[in-house]
């Protein structure tokens, strides 16, 4: 799949709280193909000590529309740089990059599992797997109420089972602690969050035998697999996150869990 | 249209605009961004006898105008690069330049040996310079005789043009440039990253796994420019200009200043085109000036 650097024009900042915002994008031409798990790398202006691009993840995408969507954590002076993007301004991308989830088969049973802004790339996941004619359920764990983002669009593609640690809004607990992991039998988990909530939901996976893929997020400088900076320990040696990744097989991975 | 032909031992490049070493990868990787077939020469990711793992992760560190990595050479070795890599980039419609590198001054003489046997490589870029392995690397390029002593060794097996990477790790450039010059290379190139390291005050420990790694970009670009302007008119073979050059004017200043040829590194991260637009750049500016090629421009600084 080719991969372009282009100038797109933002449509929408739209605010989900104080430190998050969902950004959407459009293309004068038709956009490429994004497939669910593929990630961006955003060029920062106007931010004098951001030097590198940010590496996000694609939400969202709108074929229609021809729209590409990113949710975004203001975690430093380059984020808060894109947050004070507004409709007209452009925002110049290298993308799409990365590999992708593996999409569930007819008649799989699959589980969306996320945490805080690392849920990002299941909505898109989730879109995915609805037009191959799976349901998909989502398991989303966040910290208190003020801070679960997107309930609504993720509602709109399936059942969400939502968990917060204060117990403000749904199940009281960390996201592994939902009971619609062990109540049901899964074909596939897709994971995507803070390390120890993949390596929990990765290690529960492990011990049932069942099919995980949880999307990294390591740091990195090109994105394109040249400066060797996000490399991830495999079976097969240290391979980039960038290009081999994000989204790995557990199995693959390894990981002490 | 002004002539950017220049010369760097016995290769004729059709401009003076390569590449750095580990920020192009083998050149496929650019290929939905760049023509390589624009570029004066690309020189491939370091390359080792033996595959490496290169350094654990965290191995990058985001910096004021700049980053710290420290890769330490993680590569495939040389059988790799002949069966897989070479075949499919040996028909590049530019210089081909491979970085060398190894642990010992058998390894490098090996490699170079190796090397020289490829038909579609016109020159090497021995490696003396690394910050971010242990062995090997910038101690060979920080201590004159260990210097002499493989530049020599390789400069025996390696019938080609010979590029000496220099390290900006020491108290004066101008002795290793010097030292490149008396055992036979053909060209220096500088700078290699320089040494540096940054710590993560929340978690209180190094942003590093190996605590000290190599800044490269902007930040470093004054450090370069006065050492190419150092070594220029220390020797009398052609130096080939890195560090921090992000547009037309960043290679235009280490051109002026001594410089042959430049190589762009680190902005490749962030505009994958930045070596093309560069090439099309200096035509741009010498046209401009009404002059007639490169070479008018060169060194201009030292005249």
């Amino acid at each position: 799949m080719k991969k372009r650097i282009e100038d797109l024009n933002v449509t929408e900042n739209r605010k989900l709280n104080d430190r998050f915002f969902v950004l959407t994008l459009s293309s004068s031409v038709p956009l490429p193909i994004i497939l669910p798990g593929q990630f961006v790398q955003a060029l920062v202006k106007d931010s004098p000590s951001t030097f590198l691009r940010r590496p996000l993840s694609v939400h969202d995408v709108d074929e229609q529309k021809n729209t590409i969507s990113i949710l975004i954590q203001i975690a430093g002076s380059g984020t808060e740089s894109l947050s004070r993007l507004n409709p007209g301004d452009t925002l110049n991308l290298v993308y799409p990059l990365g590999n992708s989830f593996t999409l569930p088969s007819h008649g799989e049973r699959v589980l969306l599992t996320g945490g805080g802004c690392g849920m990002a790339p299941l909505l898109y996941l989730g879109r995915k797997i609805k037009a191959v004619g799976i349901e998909p359920v989502f398991a989303l764990g966040f910290r208190n109420r003020e801070r679960v983002l997107e309930h609504e669009e993720f509602k709109k593609l399936g059942e969400v089972h939502l968990s917060t640690e204060d117990g403000s809004a749904g199940y009281r607990g960390f996201v592994t602690d939902l009971p619609v992991f062990t109540d049901n039998e899964w074909d596939k988990v897709y994971s995507c969050g803070p390390e120890p909530m993949m390596k929990a939901v990765a290690a529960k996976c492990r011990a049932r035998n069942i099919f995980c893929e949880v999307s990294l997020e390591n740091l990195m400088a090109c994105g394109i697999g040249v400066c060797l900076c996000c490399v991830v320990e495999t079976t097969s040696g240290n391979v980039c996150s960038c290009t081999d990744g994000p989204v790995f097989n557990t199995r693959v991975l390894k990981w002490q869990i | 249209m002004a002539d950017l032909n220049v010369k760097i031992g016995s290769m004729i490049m059709k401009n003076p605009v390569m590449t750095a070493s580990g920020t192009f990868g083998y050149g496929p990787e650019l290929e939905d961004f760049i023509d390589i077939s624009t570029l004066g020469g690309i020189i491939v990711k370091g390359t080792t006898l033996e595959h490496r793992e290169g350094n654990p992760y965290p191995r990058m560190a985001e910096t004021p105008s700049g980053m710290l990595n420290a890769v330490g050479l993680q590569n495939k070795g040389i059988d790799y690069f002949e069966n897989h890599i070479y075949p499919r980039i040996r028909g590049y419609n530019t210089n081909v330049i491979v970085n060398v590198n190894g642990s010992t001054i058998e390894d490098y003489v090996k490699l170079s040996e190796r090397i020289n046997l490829l038909e579609s490589i016109p020159a090497i870029e021995l490696n003396i310079s690394c910050p971010n392995v242990k062995m090997g690397g910038m101690v060979f390029g920080t201590n004159p005789a260990s210097a002499r002593e493989v530049i020599a060794a390789v400069r025996r097996v390696y019938s080609k043009t010979l590029i000496v990477k220099l390290s900006p790790n020491v108290t004066d450039i101008t002795e290793f440039a010097r030292i490149s010059e008396g055992e036979g290379a053909d060209s220096v190139s500088l700078i290699n990253t320089l040494l540096g390291m940054a710590v993560d005050v929340n978690t209180m420990k190094p942003k590093l796994s190996t605590v000290t790694g190599g800044l490269s970009g902007p930040a470093v670009k004054p450090v370069a420019l006065r050492m190419v302007w150092q070594v220029a008119r220390a020797v009398k073979i052609p130096v080939i200009g890195i560090g921090g050059i992000m547009n037309t004017d960043d290679a235009l200043e280490f051109i002026m200043a001594g410089a042959t040829a430049v190589q762009v590194g680190t902005a490749s991260f962030i505009e994958p085109r930045t070596a093309e637009m560069v090439v099309t750049g200096i035509a741009d500016f010498l046209v401009r000036k009404g002059l007639s090629g490169v070479s008018e421009i060169t060194g201009i600084l030292n005249r």
